[in-house]
């Protein structure tokens, strides 16, 4: 069987071209791959995505969204995709185990946390080393924690963990930050977090589990040790594009290069939408438009060649 | 078989004393990686079925001491038990055919 389309991804993007897809009634295929509703399932409440005047629970939004998408008949399957043949009629998309084919692609796999990539930080994972403090500000409980990162995410694990911590130190790595005034002004009024500007991580500490972090002041080249029991990482994204196989052309940040008032790549029939195309807004809602877009264009372009 | 919910009362009975390789699976309500892990789980609980495996759950906040003793920090965190003794430690989000592979190595 082909697919009319078949979404790779199954955050906001993935999701929202799902529906608008099977509403048109596209045949669609969506492959959710490693990470199930994306990025806000690791987040605590959404705040700013319309339609929700009370704040939302990442994961509960994501559930929403999926359901939506089912309700209209896209049919949604586990798996990871490993590769995709570009060259023949029909475009092949392979998992581990599957292979599927569609007349179009649309890639929405989305970004990842970046990890610091020092010393220490491979080795203590599940020791204190953390990428969600949603899941493991529990275990903060009465601790000091270090939070990595000048951004929205910093911001707001910083502000999340002091319900559990005892003390919240946020290192950034310069003396102004990316994130949202409001969310600054958050993070400095609470008077359990801590502010360690123009400074970076060199290493993290500790045998069995989590001691300490070693950090260098980058203005007077001062090194430090900073005793704290978890170490949470917000310091960015990566596009999740490895499955690509340098088949689609990317943007000098790695991320698909897409025009921007289209979400078509430099591959006829394939498109990419949400986070993997975007280095700038990384928000829900964009990636939710975007995906919109793909489909779109996706019906666009079955109708040019039927 | 289904997954046991496990406490510290019946923790020793159900895992240390098994005879089956035990799958302790530590999560909890408020984690979306733990959400997505478990109906997993409950699949490979049913596929398994027979074959020598147990996959149990600790729901951290009711059973704080569990995860103090085993020290979990982080979560999912999926402690892999065989006679008693922890064989394997599995940190974080991963897909079904990974933990099936982690899981075989113990079976065999």
């Amino acid at each position: 069987m082909v697919y009319d389309c078949i979404i790779i991804g199954s955050g906001p993007a993935g999701y929202t071209a799902a529906i608008y897809n099977s509403r048109a009634e596209i045949k669609t295929l969506l492959i959710e791959g490693p990470q199930v509703g994306g990025q806000l399932t690791i987040t605590t409440e959404v705040e700013n995505f319309p339609g929700w005047p009370k704040p939302i629970l990442g994961i509960e939004l994501m559930n929403n969204i999926r359901k939506q998408a089912e309700k209209f008949g896209t049919e949604i399957k586990s798996g990871i995709v490993k590769n995709i043949d570009f060259n023949s009629q029909t475009f092949i998309v392979k998992t581990d185990d599957k292979e599927y084919q569609a007349k179009t692609v649309i890639i929405s796999t989305g970004a990842s946390a970046r990890w610091l990539g020092v010393p220490g930080e491979k080795e203590l994972r599940g020791k204190g080393v953390s990428g969600c403090a949603t899941c493991d500000g529990f275990f903060a409980k009465g601790k000091e924690v270090a939070v990595v990162g000048g951004g929205d995410t910093a911001m707001e694990e910083a502000n999340f963990l002091t319900r559990f911590a005892e003390k919240v130190y946020l290192i950034h790595r310069r003396d102004e930050f990316r994130a949202s005034q409001i969310m600054i002004d958050r993070a400095e009024q609470n008077s359990k977090i801590e502010f360690i500007l123009d400074s970076i991580v060199e290493e993290i500490l500790g045998k069995e589990k989590v001691e300490g972090v070693k950090i260098k002041n980058v203005k007077t080249g001062e090194i430090k040790e900073l005793k704290c029991n978890m170490v949470f990482a917000a310091i960015g994204h990566h596009p999740n594009i490895e499955f690509l196989n340098g088949k689609i052309e990317l943007d000098e940040k790695g991320y698909i290069k897409t025009d921007s008032n289209s979400t078509k790549t430099n591959v006829l029939g394939v498109f990419a939408a949400g986070d993997v195309a975007d280095p700038h807004y990384r928000q829900a809602i964009v990636a939710a438009g975007r995906g919109c877009m793909a489909s779109k264009e996706v019906e666009w372009y079955l109708d040019k060649f039927k | 078989m289904s997954k046991v919910d496990l406490t510290s009362q019946n923790f020793d009975a159900e895992v240390l004393n098994s005879s089956d390789v035990v799958l302790v699976d530590f999560s909890a309500e408020w984690c979306g990686p733990c959400k997505m892990i478990g109906p997993i789980l409950d699949e490979l609980a049913k596929e398994y079925e027979g074959k020598g495996l147990k996959i149990g759950k600790v729901d951290i906040q009711e059973n704080e001491e569990l995860a103090n003793k085993y020290q979990i920090m982080n979560i999912p965190n999926m402690l892999i038990f065989k006679g008693g003794k922890i064989v394997d430690q599995l940190v974080g989000l991963m897909p079904k055919e990974e933990l099936a592979n982690k899981i075989n190595a113990y079976l065999a």
